[in-house]
């Protein structure tokens, strides 16, 4: 599709509507991009790749999903408790939890991420440590629980008190920004299947992290991934676990709504 | 100072609006920039006052840490087999504009079209969250602006 042709439908939709500061007001019901055209980054990857995520024995990101299924029933913390003391498939069952983030934590009234919540459970619960971002162990236990939400389609709540959240994530997509000038959008929702240089550009979902990438030669969190996007318009990355990046995690997951969740996914 | 630029660009590229409110203004980018004057969808003065250089153009347009204009644009007489996609073709540019478009273009496309997504290479103000290394600085140098126009305007149609 020409940037053109989606600007035209998106003015013959009238999905959006432009204040004079060229920021982008939109209605939290309708999408930029059709449902009908929706896309996983999965398609825009090639036959190898599909092919290697498709294998559960073969992807690779199945080192950390089964690594955190190990960490999931291993005791930690003061309280010598393991995640499996309190969820169990029957019992407070993780099944699902991941499609319904980022949500609000009822005690703290924040908007956290799988990575918080995890951690939260281990300060919490377990009266253990904080695992740093993008360590080893937060990873795989990330992995782990997205995982068994795979299949699954994102759920999150958009309104009442994530409402703020969502609209703070909306604006910071639809920002300028970096030496570059250019917001999200002007990647991922005008020019989709262009190549930027060797680089097929997909819509910008976040249902398949975290993710297995060559390009890092192991698994990283869709926190990494922003900061990759920010750096590449020569703009400041926010530090991982900001909560600007948690609040656009949140616009993310209502953008890829019909799309399933996908953890561990293989990238380019 | 912004026109529709959407609206503008479904009309048919048609550009006049901004530049001639830019024109007014008298474009002052930053104490360290270089000023330049607006004639309608063109600067016709070099910024330095010289002429650029093509050959040292054409390396600042291929350079990732400079141009790296291939990462949206083709030009056929490169030879790479990564060439982005999402501006158009520019293998033979120097034929469809003149010099002082393409600098216009090169200083800073946001001034055409409010909605443009290629970057401005000639500009330091009203940017956000800039990276504190590139902080202040605009993409290009006044010379290497001179010499990317100077290698643009040398891709010609190839002759029949
Ligand atoms: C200059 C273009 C550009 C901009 C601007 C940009 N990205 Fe990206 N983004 C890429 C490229 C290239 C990739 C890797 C290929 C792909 O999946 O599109 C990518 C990948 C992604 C992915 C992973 C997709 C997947 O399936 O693995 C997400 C999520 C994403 N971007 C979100 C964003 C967000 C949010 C912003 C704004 C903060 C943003 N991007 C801005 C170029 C861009
Ligand atoms: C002592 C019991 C306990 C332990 C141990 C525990 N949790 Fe939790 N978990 C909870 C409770 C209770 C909640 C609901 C939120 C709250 O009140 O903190 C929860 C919520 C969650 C959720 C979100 C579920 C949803 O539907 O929103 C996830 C995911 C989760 N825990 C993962 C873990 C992981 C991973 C571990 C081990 C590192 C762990 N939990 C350890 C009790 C526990
Ligand atoms: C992020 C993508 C991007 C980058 C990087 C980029 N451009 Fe562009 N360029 C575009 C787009 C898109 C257009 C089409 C005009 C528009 O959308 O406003 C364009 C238009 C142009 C035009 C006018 C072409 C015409 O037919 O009117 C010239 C000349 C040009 N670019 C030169 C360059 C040079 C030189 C560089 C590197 C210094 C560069 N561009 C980098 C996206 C880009």
């Amino acid at each position: 599709m020409t940037l053109r042709a989606v600007i035209a439908s998106l003015i013959g939709a009238g999905v959006l509507v432009f204040t004079i500061t060229g920021v982008v007001a939109q209605s939290p019901t309708e999408r930029a991009i059709d449902d009908a055209d929706l896309k996983s980054g999965y398609d825009f990857q090639s036959e190898d790749t599909r092919a290697l995520q498709d294998d559960d024995f073969a992807n690779p990101g199945f080192l950390w999903v089964d690594k955190g299924a190990a960490l999931f029933s291993e005791k930690a913390g003061k309280n010598d408790r393991a995640c499996t003391t309190c969820h169990t498939d029957t019992v407070r069952s993780i099944k699902g939890a991941a499609a319904r983030y980022p949500s609000v934590d009822e005690k703290t009234g924040q908007l956290i991420n799988i990575e918080q919540r995890i951690n939260l459970c281990r300060e919490r619960h377990q009266q253990a440590e904080p695992l740093s971002y993008e360590s080893e162990d937060l990873l795989a236990m990330t992995a782990y629980v997205a995982h068994q939400s795979r299949g699954q389609p994102f759920n999150a709540k958009t309104d009442g008190t994530a409402q703020s959240h969502f609209e703070a994530g909306r604006d910071y997509y639809y920002a300028r920004k970096g030496q570059m000038n250019l917001a999200c959008h002007h990647c991922h929702e005008w020019n989709w299947g262009q190549m930027l240089r060797g680089d097929r550009l997909s819509q910008g979902h976040g249902n398949g992290y975290p993710a297995y990438r060559f390009e890092w030669q192991t698994i990283g969190s869709l926190h990494r991934r922003l900061r990759n996007c920010d750096k590449g318009v020569r703009a400041e990355p926010l530090p991982f676990g900001a909560q600007e990046y948690v609040d656009l995690e949140l616009y993310l997951a209502w953008r890829a709504s019909r799309l399933t969740l996908e953890t561990p996914s293989v990238r380019r | 100072m912004r026109c529709l630029g959407k609206g503008m660009r479904l009309l048919g590229r048609s550009y006049w609006c901004v530049a001639i409110l830019a024109g007014l203004t008298a474009p002052l980018e930053g104490a360290d920039l270089l000023p330049y004057d607006i004639v309608e969808d063109s600067i016709p003065n070099s910024l330095t006052g010289a002429a650029g250089d093509a050959a040292a153009g054409r390396a600042a347009f291929i350079d990732r840490d400079r141009g790296h204009c291939l990462l949206c644009h083709s030009v056929s007489s490169i030879e790479d087999p990564f060439h982005g996609t999402i501006g158009p073709d520019l293998s033979a540019i120097g034929s469809s504009l003149t010099a002082g478009q393409l600098r216009f273009r090169v200083v800073d496309q946001t001034r055409l079209s409010a909605d443009t997504v290629m970057p401005a290479y000639y500009r330091v103000k009203g940017l956000r969250q800039v990276d504190p290394p590139f902080q202040g600085k605009p993409i290009l140098t006044a010379q290497e602006v001179e010499d990317v126009v100077a290698y643009l305007a040398s891709l010609k149609e190839a002759p029949e």
